[in-house]
Parts: structure tokens; C-alpha cells; sequence
């Protein structure tokens, strides 16, 4: 569900393809679908990120990590290019546990540009999108940029 | 301390207990916790302030028999976390009857120098 109108300069699936090491591909993370301004990536449930043996319920950081980085390609992507930024601030608010055993989506939007701040916000769900599990907000700081 | 699978997973470990503050966790560069090229990954720093704010409140409630669920958690990413082991330490800012207020830091180099800071907030469920 690629979206053809996305702008050429950063395609998030061969972006993912590439990537050979680092803690998003050791929580297995992958890449779903894009559009103009937003990235959509799947976090597998593995018994490794549980943060509640009590009640098997994944760890909030393999979800941080997955919005960090849907919400970071959704900045690339509303930036038209694959540019150093590095994460200023991201706030998450957990609405509800995700359900053991099922895979995690996270979807991130970058909702404004401006010289030198990319502005973010993003759900993640574990089937239905209208049953989200947590919300984030967040900035980047656009690293090419003069402030 | 029981760390739960993603503190191994992160291989997390209690550096210090120093008495009456929560205990100082380390965690070692690994390849497995990168984000771009020689930088620590957000999520990696933001999983282990997280586990550091867990640990110091249980170690604020002591015996007590209560569960903590966070609420929501807003990170200030101040530095690149460089090719080096960090350590985090959480803060029990306040410990109610139904809500803690946590802050945890995590640094490299030196404290003084933080490479990142949050804020945490948790609902305690006490049986």
C-alpha cells in the first residue's frame, strides 16, 4: 500500500531492506506501508521484550523504539530526503497494555516542518486502529539545518 | 533485583544500590542497541531510563505488595549516546497512594552530563 504520491527521495521499504544491524532489527521490527508524510512499521510480540512477566505483557521500550523510528521516517518522508536529525524530545502515553502474543502496529506522522524542528505525533494499536494502545508527540532536530 | 526479559534483552546491570536512592543501572554498547551509524538507538536509552524509574520505585514501595503501571513517560534526548556503557538512575520525585511522580537520568561520561532525562508517571495498584 505504497503510496505513489510520497516523494521520491526516501523510500522507507528499501531504507529497510538495507539495514543490517542496530536495535530496531533486533526487536524485529519491520517496515508496513508510507505515505506522504506517514510510516507505518510492525513490531513481532517476542517473549524477550516482556517488561510484566506477571502478565506477559511486552515492555514499553521495544514500543518507544518502534515510534521513534516510524515517527523519524515520517519526518524523512514529509522532508522529501534521508537527512541527519536526531530526536529531541518524545512523550508516550501507554492508553492500555498491548495484549500478549499479538503483534504491535505503530504508525508515525510528521504533521509540520519548519528550518529546523520536524514535529511528530503517532498510534500505535494491536489490530484495531480505533483501539489504540498508546499515543506519542514528539520533536526532531533537524541536524542540516541552521537554527 | 529480578530484571524482566527486556532489561537482559538490553543486558542490563545493578551497578549500585546506594542506600535510600534508587539503584544504578548499566548498560553496555552493543550493536544490538544502535540507532544511526555510532549512536545509541532513542529507543535503547528510553528502555533503560524506563527499567531505572521501575526499579527505583519498587525500591521506594520496599515489601510493599503493589503493582505499577505506567501512566505515560516524556524523554529529553540531550546528547548522542556515544560507542561507551551508560548508566541511568531513577528519582521517586513523589510516592502516593495511587500515583508516583518518577524522574530517571542517564549519562556517560558523567553525571553532570546527562545524555538523556525523563519523567515518568505510574499508577500503583497496591493488593
Amino acid at each position: 500500500m505504497t503510496d505513489s504520491a510520497s516523494r521520491p527521495g526516501f523510500d522507507p521499504a528499501r531504507f529497510f531492506a538495507a539495514r543490517q544491524d542496530g536495535h530496531g532489527r533486533r526487536l524485529g521490527i519491520r517496515y508496513r506501508a508510507h505515505g506522504p508524510d506517514w510510516a507505518e512499521l510492525a513490531l513481532p510480540y517476542d517473549p524477550d521484550q516482556i517488561g510484566d512477566p506477571g502478565r506477559g505483557v511486552v515492555a514499553s521500550g521495544p514500543i518507544l523504539t518502534m515510534m521513534d523510528m516510524a515517527t523519524s521516517i515520517a519526518a524523512w518522508l514529509k522532508r522529501g530526503q534521508f537527512a541527519p536529525q536526531a530526536t529531541l524530545d518524545l512523550r508516550i502515553d501507554y492508553l492500555r497494555p498491548a495484549t500478549p502474543r499479538r503483534t504491535v502496529i505503530g504508525r508515525g506522522e510528521c504533521y509540520r516542518v519548519t528550518r529546523s524542528i520536524a514535529f511528530v505525533r503517532g498510534q500505535a494499536h494491536d489490530g484495531d486502529p480505533d483501539d489504540p494502545l498508546a499515543h506519542v508527540a514528539g520533536t526532531f532536530m533537524l541536524l542540516d539545518m541552521p537554527a | 533485583m529480578k530484571l524482566p526479559p527486556y532489561a537482559d534483552l538490553l543486558n542490563l546491570s545493578v551497578a549500585a544500590e546506594p542506600a535510600g536512592e534508587g539503584p544504578i543501572l548499566a548498560m553496555p554498547f552493543d550493536a544490538d542497541i544502535v540507532g544511526r551509524p555510532g549512536f545509541l538507538h532513542g529507543g535503547a536509552i528510553g528502555g533503560l531510563l524506563e527499567m531505572a524509574a521501575i526499579v527505583a520505585l519498587h525500591a521506594a514501595l520496599g515489601d510493599e505488595d503493589a503493582r505499577v503501571k505506567p501512566v505515560n513517560v516524556t524523554i529529553d534526548f540531550m546528547r548522542g549516546g556515544r560507542d561507551k556503557p551508560t548508566r541511568a538512575q531513577g528519582i521517586v520525585r513523589r510516592l502516593g497512594t495511587r500515583v508516583a511522580n518518577v524522574d530517571a537520568i542517564a549519562w556517560q561520561d558523567a553525571r553532570e552530563k546527562p545524555i538523556a532525562g525523563a519523567r515518568m508517571n505510574y499508577l500503583i495498584a497496591r493488593n
